[in-house]
Protein backbone atom coordinates (compact mmCIF):
# COMPACT_ATOMS: atom_id res chain seq x y z
CA UNK A 1 0.00 0.00 0.00
CA UNK A 2 2.83 2.34 0.54
CA UNK A 3 5.06 1.46 -1.65
CA UNK A 4 2.04 2.20 -4.10
CA UNK A 5 1.24 5.11 -3.03
CA UNK A 6 4.75 6.11 -3.11
CA UNK A 7 5.09 5.12 -6.84
CA UNK A 8 2.21 7.50 -7.94
CA UNK A 9 3.95 10.04 -6.30
CA UNK A 10 6.98 8.94 -7.51
CA UNK A 11 9.36 9.66 -10.45
CA UNK A 12 7.12 8.13 -13.42
CA UNK A 13 3.78 9.89 -11.68
CA UNK A 14 1.47 6.30 -12.53
CA UNK A 15 -1.64 8.60 -11.51
CA UNK A 16 -1.65 10.43 -15.12
CA UNK A 17 -0.85 6.89 -16.71
CA UNK A 18 -3.81 5.12 -15.52
CA UNK A 19 -6.52 8.02 -15.10
CA UNK A 20 -7.81 9.31 -18.22
CA UNK A 21 -7.79 12.77 -18.67
CA UNK A 22 -11.46 12.80 -20.03
CA UNK A 23 -12.14 12.13 -16.09
CA UNK A 24 -10.52 15.35 -15.24
CA UNK A 25 -12.56 17.36 -18.45
CA UNK A 26 -15.77 14.96 -16.71
CA UNK A 27 -14.98 16.70 -13.09
CA UNK A 28 -14.57 20.02 -13.85
CA UNK A 29 -17.44 20.37 -16.67
CA UNK A 30 -19.65 19.30 -13.40
CA UNK A 31 -18.28 21.41 -11.22
CA UNK A 32 -18.32 24.31 -13.40
CA UNK A 33 -22.16 23.77 -14.40
CA UNK A 34 -22.73 23.45 -10.50
CA UNK A 35 -21.35 27.22 -10.13
CA UNK A 36 -23.43 28.14 -13.03
CA UNK A 37 -26.43 26.71 -11.28
CA UNK A 38 -25.61 28.26 -7.84
CA UNK A 39 -25.50 31.48 -9.35
CA UNK A 40 -28.91 30.97 -11.15
CA UNK A 41 -30.95 29.68 -8.87
CA UNK A 42 -29.85 31.35 -5.01
CA UNK A 43 -30.23 35.07 -3.73
CA UNK A 44 -27.89 35.31 -1.11
CA UNK A 45 -25.10 37.68 -1.99
CA UNK A 46 -22.32 35.60 -0.84
CA UNK A 47 -23.11 32.41 -1.87
CA UNK A 48 -23.27 33.96 -5.18
CA UNK A 49 -19.44 35.23 -4.80
CA UNK A 50 -18.80 31.49 -3.61
CA UNK A 51 -19.88 30.07 -6.75
CA UNK A 52 -17.70 31.93 -8.62
CA UNK A 53 -15.12 30.68 -6.97
CA UNK A 54 -16.37 27.47 -6.80
CA UNK A 55 -16.48 28.60 -11.28
CA UNK A 56 -13.10 29.36 -11.41
CA UNK A 57 -11.90 26.56 -9.28
CA UNK A 58 -13.10 24.39 -11.48
CA UNK A 59 -11.33 26.07 -14.50
CA UNK A 60 -7.66 25.48 -12.54
CA UNK A 61 -8.25 22.05 -12.09
CA UNK A 62 -8.78 21.59 -15.80
CA UNK A 63 -5.69 23.71 -16.14
CA UNK A 64 -3.51 22.29 -13.92
CA UNK A 65 -4.99 18.43 -15.51
CA UNK A 66 -3.74 19.25 -18.83
CA UNK A 67 -0.50 20.96 -17.96
CA UNK A 68 0.06 17.77 -15.72
CA UNK A 69 -0.79 15.10 -18.85
CA UNK A 70 1.60 17.45 -21.39
CA UNK A 71 4.31 18.07 -18.74
CA UNK A 72 4.46 21.78 -19.65
CA UNK A 73 4.96 24.32 -16.75
CA UNK A 74 2.93 26.69 -18.62
CA UNK A 75 -0.37 25.69 -17.03
CA UNK A 76 0.50 25.84 -14.41
CA UNK A 77 1.70 29.35 -13.79
CA UNK A 78 -1.62 30.81 -15.58
CA UNK A 79 -3.29 28.62 -12.78
CA UNK A 80 -1.00 30.71 -9.77
CA UNK A 81 -2.17 33.77 -11.18
CA UNK A 82 -6.23 33.26 -11.61
CA UNK A 83 -5.45 32.11 -8.18
CA UNK A 84 -3.94 36.12 -7.31
CA UNK A 85 -6.74 37.40 -9.30
CA UNK A 86 -9.34 35.62 -7.31
CA UNK A 87 -8.31 36.41 -4.40
CA UNK A 88 -8.11 40.02 -5.19
CA UNK A 89 -11.41 39.97 -6.58
CA UNK A 90 -13.05 38.07 -3.08
CA UNK A 91 -11.47 41.23 -1.17
CA UNK A 92 -13.09 44.01 -3.24
CA UNK A 93 -16.40 41.29 -3.81
CA UNK A 94 -17.00 40.87 0.37
CA UNK A 95 -15.81 45.05 1.00
CA UNK A 96 -19.09 45.56 -1.74
CA UNK A 97 -21.43 42.76 0.05
CA UNK A 98 -20.61 44.26 3.58
CA UNK A 99 -21.32 47.52 2.26
CA UNK A 100 -24.72 46.63 1.10
CA UNK A 101 -25.72 45.13 3.91
CA UNK A 102 -24.69 48.45 5.89
CA UNK A 103 -26.81 50.66 3.73
CA UNK A 104 -30.14 47.88 3.61
CA UNK A 105 -29.59 45.38 6.22
CA UNK A 106 -29.87 42.58 3.77
CA UNK A 107 -27.45 40.53 1.73
CA UNK A 108 -30.22 39.54 -1.16
CA UNK A 109 -29.48 40.43 -4.33
CA UNK A 110 -33.12 41.21 -5.09
CA UNK A 111 -32.97 44.43 -3.74
CA UNK A 112 -30.32 45.24 -6.48
CA UNK A 113 -33.91 45.44 -8.62
CA UNK A 114 -33.97 49.22 -7.24
CA UNK A 115 -30.77 50.69 -9.34
CA UNK A 116 -32.18 49.91 -12.81
CA UNK A 117 -32.25 53.86 -14.26
CA UNK B 1 -6.35 1.70 -7.07
CA UNK B 2 -5.56 4.98 -8.46
CA UNK B 3 -9.47 4.74 -9.91
CA UNK B 4 -10.68 4.40 -6.73
CA UNK B 5 -8.84 7.39 -5.15
CA UNK B 6 -10.15 9.55 -8.00
CA UNK B 7 -13.47 8.48 -7.75
CA UNK B 8 -13.36 8.68 -4.02
CA UNK B 9 -12.40 12.20 -4.08
CA UNK B 10 -14.30 13.46 -7.43
CA UNK B 11 -17.32 12.34 -5.22
CA UNK B 12 -16.12 14.16 -1.71
CA UNK B 13 -15.85 17.38 -4.43
CA UNK B 14 -18.49 16.74 -6.41
CA UNK B 15 -21.51 15.78 -2.84
CA UNK B 16 -20.14 19.38 -0.86
CA UNK B 17 -20.12 21.33 -4.23
CA UNK B 18 -24.16 20.14 -4.26
CA UNK B 19 -24.30 20.73 -0.67
CA UNK B 20 -22.94 23.90 -0.90
CA UNK B 21 -25.59 25.38 -3.64
CA UNK B 22 -28.52 23.71 -1.86
CA UNK B 23 -27.54 24.04 1.49
CA UNK B 24 -30.27 26.51 3.70
CA UNK B 25 -27.46 27.22 6.30
CA UNK B 26 -25.23 30.23 4.28
CA UNK B 27 -22.31 28.67 7.63
CA UNK B 28 -22.21 25.17 6.35
CA UNK B 29 -22.69 25.82 2.92
CA UNK B 30 -19.42 28.20 2.79
CA UNK B 31 -17.84 24.98 5.22
CA UNK B 32 -18.86 22.60 2.72
CA UNK B 33 -17.20 24.97 -0.07
CA UNK B 34 -13.67 24.63 1.68
CA UNK B 35 -13.66 20.50 1.69
CA UNK B 36 -14.66 20.94 -2.15
CA UNK B 37 -11.29 23.47 -2.23
CA UNK B 38 -9.73 21.09 0.16
CA UNK B 39 -10.09 17.66 -2.43
CA UNK B 40 -9.08 19.61 -5.25
CA UNK B 41 -6.04 20.42 -3.41
CA UNK B 42 -5.80 16.28 -3.27
CA UNK B 43 -6.10 16.27 -7.01
CA UNK B 44 -3.49 18.47 -7.48
CA UNK B 45 -1.24 16.63 -5.64
CA UNK B 46 -2.48 13.69 -7.25
CA UNK B 47 -1.57 15.82 -10.45
CA UNK B 48 2.18 15.96 -8.87
CA UNK B 49 1.76 19.40 -9.04
CA UNK B 50 2.57 20.04 -4.71
CA UNK B 51 3.23 23.76 -5.81
CA UNK B 52 -0.39 24.48 -6.80
CA UNK B 53 -1.86 22.18 -4.02
CA UNK B 54 0.14 23.76 -1.02
CA UNK B 55 -1.06 27.33 -2.73
CA UNK B 56 -4.31 25.91 -3.09
CA UNK B 57 -4.56 24.99 0.55
CA UNK B 58 -3.01 28.44 1.86
CA UNK B 59 -4.63 30.84 -0.39
CA UNK B 60 -8.31 29.33 -1.09
CA UNK B 61 -8.88 27.02 2.10
CA UNK B 62 -6.79 29.62 4.26
CA UNK B 63 -7.18 32.80 3.06
CA UNK B 64 -10.36 33.41 1.06
CA UNK B 65 -12.64 30.72 2.98
CA UNK B 66 -12.10 32.38 6.33
CA UNK B 67 -12.89 35.75 5.03
CA UNK B 68 -15.42 34.74 3.64
CA UNK B 69 -16.38 33.49 7.02
CA UNK B 70 -15.76 35.87 8.72
CA UNK B 71 -18.17 38.36 6.67
CA UNK B 72 -20.90 35.68 7.32
CA UNK B 73 -20.46 35.69 11.10
CA UNK B 74 -19.60 39.65 11.43
CA UNK B 75 -22.94 40.22 9.17
CA UNK B 76 -24.95 37.71 11.70
CA UNK B 77 -27.66 36.46 8.67
CA UNK B 78 -30.54 34.81 9.31
CA UNK B 79 -31.61 31.28 7.90
CA UNK B 80 -35.09 33.27 6.75
CA UNK B 81 -33.40 35.80 5.41
CA UNK B 82 -33.36 34.51 1.64
CA UNK B 83 -36.04 35.69 0.02
CA UNK B 84 -37.42 32.55 -2.02
CA UNK B 85 -37.16 32.83 -5.94
CA UNK B 86 -39.86 31.17 -7.95
CA UNK B 87 -40.05 27.28 -8.85
CA UNK B 88 -40.36 28.00 -12.66
CA UNK B 89 -37.32 30.49 -12.18
CA UNK B 90 -35.57 27.47 -10.11
CA UNK B 91 -36.63 25.01 -12.65
CA UNK B 92 -35.08 27.38 -15.37
CA UNK B 93 -31.81 27.86 -13.44
CA UNK B 94 -31.19 23.74 -13.44
CA UNK B 95 -32.97 23.32 -17.14
CA UNK B 96 -30.02 25.98 -18.46
CA UNK B 97 -26.85 24.61 -16.10
CA UNK B 98 -27.67 21.37 -17.82
CA UNK B 99 -28.12 22.21 -21.30
CA UNK B 100 -24.72 24.26 -20.89
CA UNK B 101 -23.11 20.93 -19.13
CA UNK B 102 -24.26 18.85 -22.21
CA UNK B 103 -22.90 21.53 -24.59
CA UNK B 104 -19.59 21.75 -23.09
CA UNK B 105 -19.26 17.54 -22.84
CA UNK B 106 -20.90 17.67 -26.26
CA UNK B 107 -18.00 20.04 -27.35
CA UNK B 108 -15.10 18.23 -25.67
CA UNK B 109 -16.26 14.66 -27.25
CA UNK B 110 -15.08 16.43 -30.67
CA UNK B 111 -11.97 16.43 -29.82
CA UNK B 112 -9.06 13.62 -30.56
CA UNK B 113 -7.73 12.90 -27.22
CA UNK B 114 -5.40 10.13 -28.43
CA UNK B 115 -3.68 12.60 -30.66
CA UNK B 116 -1.98 13.91 -27.49
CA UNK B 117 0.61 11.60 -25.57
CA UNK B 118 0.69 11.73 -22.00
CA UNK B 119 3.65 12.82 -21.12
CA UNK B 120 5.53 10.29 -18.33
CA UNK B 121 8.30 13.50 -16.98
CA UNK B 122 6.49 14.16 -13.53
CA UNK B 123 8.79 16.99 -12.25
CA UNK B 124 6.81 19.32 -13.95
CA UNK B 125 4.65 20.69 -10.80
CA UNK B 126 7.43 20.54 -8.55
CA UNK B 127 8.36 24.42 -6.99
CA UNK B 128 11.74 24.57 -8.28
CA UNK B 129 10.72 24.18 -11.51
CA UNK B 130 7.44 26.74 -11.64
CA UNK B 131 10.15 29.19 -10.08
CA UNK B 132 12.34 28.89 -12.43
CA UNK B 133 9.92 29.59 -15.14
CA UNK B 134 7.57 32.27 -12.79
CA UNK B 135 10.61 34.26 -12.52
CA UNK B 136 12.04 34.04 -16.31
CA UNK B 137 9.74 33.81 -18.24
CA UNK B 138 6.72 35.37 -16.13
CA UNK B 139 8.84 37.92 -13.86
CA UNK B 140 6.29 40.89 -15.77
CA UNK B 141 2.94 39.32 -15.17
CA UNK B 142 4.21 38.40 -11.35
CA UNK B 143 5.01 42.31 -10.57
CA UNK B 144 2.23 43.59 -12.48
CA UNK B 145 0.02 41.26 -10.24
CA UNK B 146 1.38 42.94 -6.75
CA UNK B 147 0.07 46.28 -8.40
CA UNK B 148 -3.34 44.38 -8.94
CA UNK B 149 -3.02 43.01 -4.98
CA UNK B 150 -2.05 46.55 -4.02
CA UNK B 151 -5.10 48.32 -5.99
CA UNK B 152 -7.65 45.18 -4.72
CA UNK B 153 -6.55 46.09 -0.86
CA UNK B 154 -6.92 50.75 -1.35
CA UNK B 155 -10.26 49.45 -3.48
CA UNK B 156 -11.30 47.25 -0.68
CA UNK B 157 -10.77 49.69 2.27
CA UNK B 158 -12.35 52.49 0.04
CA UNK B 159 -15.50 50.78 -0.19
CA UNK B 160 -15.59 49.35 3.29
CA UNK B 161 -14.91 52.59 4.90
CA UNK B 162 -17.99 54.18 6.71
CA UNK B 163 -17.52 57.62 5.80
CA UNK B 164 -14.43 58.89 3.65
Amino acid sequence: MVKKIYSIMGDTNLFTQTIPLEYFIILSSVLFCLGVLGVLIRKNAIIILGCVELMLNSVNLMLAAFSSYKGDGNGQILVFFIMVVAAAEVAVGLAIIAMMFRNTKSVDVSIFNKLRG
Amino acid sequence: MEQIIFFFIAFLAVGSAFFFIFGKNPIYAILSLIVTFFSIAALYILLNAQFLGIVQIIVYAGAIMVLFLYILMMLNLNKSDESKKQNVMKFLGVFTAGLLLVGILGAFRGIKMGTVAVSTEAGVGLTKNLGKLLFNEYVLPFELASILILAGIVGAVLIGKKDL
